[in-house]
């Protein structure tokens, strides 16, 4: 593994980006760095603005209004950027997929690198699925 | 000439600050992770940060905005902090004598990080930016007055010298300044100082990630960012080295002195990382009054003090 690489995987900043979610997920991710789970001991850290972001955090579904929102918010953030769905909004739609104001899964919009599901995911299976990203970078 | 570089470069100046202050960032976020009952990042975590923003990001320019000194404003950032650094360490560690009046310019090169961050923020032209950099501003209006009355103070208790090599060496051949009455009052006041040229939370309000997403620096990417991160790692050694050099005597560094030297930077960063995690972020005009009002007052105090001897 290059340098680069191994520094990049050591220290991804965090994004959130709630769509229109129920907040349960948004919970779910503030629980992560909360001192019980602390994703910091891998480096990562929340951050204000998406020009520092290296992991763009999508849940909750989208609908027509955050559609160009979410496209412009990860034309701004300055590449490489990992995007990852989370909880079942964010992955397939849920239970809004067939509503009239859905968007489309975050898939549809932007490239997605990982998926992590549940109606919320609980904090373990968030970091669950940050290691397999870590492995997969 | 070489040995001028050298200085510069490598010694004590660009490379020792960097890699001393990016240790003391990590005891920064090690210490409020004890504080906050977490584990805290790994030790190399500073460099891996700085090298992912140098190496990996991609930088983007502002399309509104001038770009020419959007991306001068980090480089001047880190040469103030390098130049203060030489100026402030040099005499520290004992490698030469300084020249009369350098306190002077060290006052001002200290203020060149802080004001490049605003140029650079109020040339990304964004109106966060513009807000945290009118912030910012205001800031370093209400603490440079009273930190050169901390400056008075000191010159007042040395005995007319404005030379920081002078100053060192009145207190090794008798009391730290820290000993004494009006050097607590100093003390308290240059704390302070610190923590809003720091720019460390209760007056942290130019970055105030949770209101203006990081203002002054919410355009930064990439390289940029990571000259901005590396000015912030060398002001958080420069400055606690500066506070050390004119109120707690200074380094000595030979045999077991190297350890207390150590403590001294240690218990200066711990005490700014202590005030930082026990105190909300203030307004910016409840920061204009505890430094106009307040911290002015006792410093003019200590100053009065400082005349009476005590």
């Amino acid at each position: 593994m290059s340098f680069k690489s191994y520094c990049f995987k050591k220290s991804l900043w965090l994004f959130h980006f709630g769509g229109a979610s129920c907040n349960n997920c948004d919970i779910e991710i503030l629980d992560c760095l909360t001192p019980k789970y602390d994703v910091e001991r891998f480096g990562m850290v929340l951050v204000g603005s998406v020009r520092h972001a290296d992991v763009l955090l999508v849940n909750g579904s989208i609908n027509k209004k955050d559609k160009p929102r979410l496209l412009e918010i990860y034309e701004q953030a300055s590449k490489p950027v990992v995007v990852v769905a989370i909880g079942a909004c964010g992955c397939t739609g849920g239970i809004f997929a067939e509503g009239n104001t859905f968007a489309g899964p975050v898939d549809k919009i932007i490239p997605v690198d990982a998926y992590i599901p549940g109606c919320p995911p609980k904090p373990e299976a968030i970091l669950a699925g940050i290691v397999k990203l870590l492995g997969k970078i | 000439m070489g040995t001028y570089l050298f200085y510069f470069l490598i010694y004590p100046g660009f490379l020792f600050a960097a890699v001393i202050g990016a240790f003391l960032s990590w005891f920064d976020r090690k210490i409020t992770a004890g504080v906050q009952f977490r584990k805290g990042p790994p030790l190399l975590q500073p460099f891996y940060d700085f090298f992912k923003l140098l190496l990996v990001k991609e930088t983007i320019l502002p399309a509104r905005g001038a770009k020419g000194l959007f991306l001068a404003a980090p480089i001047f950032a880190v040469f103030g902090a390098t130049m203060a650094g030489v100026f402030i360490l040099l005499p520290l560690m004992n490698i030469t004598t300084g020249f009369q009046g350098d306190l002077i310019v060290i006052f001002y090169l200290l203020t060149i990080p802080s004001l490049s961050y605003v140029m650079g923020a109020l040339a990304s032209g964004n109106p966060l930016a513009a807000v945290g950099g009118s912030r910012e501003m205001k800031l370093i209006m209400s603490y440079e007055l009273t930190f050169l009355l901390v400056m008075a103070g000191v010159i007042i208790k040395s005995g007319q010298s404005i030379n920081l090599y002078q100053i060192i060496q009145v207190q090794q051949a008798g009391t730290p300044f820290i000993g004494s009455l009006s050097g607590v009052l100093l003390f308290i006041v240059a704390i302070f100082c610190l923590q809003a040229k720091l720019a460390m939370v209760p007056f942290d309000m130019p970055e105030a990630e949770t209101e203006i997403c990081g203002g002054i620096f919410i355009e930064y990417s990439g390289t940029p960012y990571a000259m901005i991160k590396l000015s912030k790692y060398m002001s958080l050694f420069i400055l606690p080295a500066f506070i050390v050099a004119i109120l707690m005597k200074g380094f000595t560094l030979e045999g077991i002195n190297i350890l207390w030297a150590v403590l001294k930077l240690v218990a200066v960063v711990l005490l700014l990382t202590l005030i930082r995690n026990t105190n909300p972020r203030v307004k910016i005009k409840q920061a204009i009054r505890f430094f106009f009002i307040w911290m002015n007052l006792l410093a003019v105090i200590a100053i009065v003090l400082a005349i009476f001897g005590l």
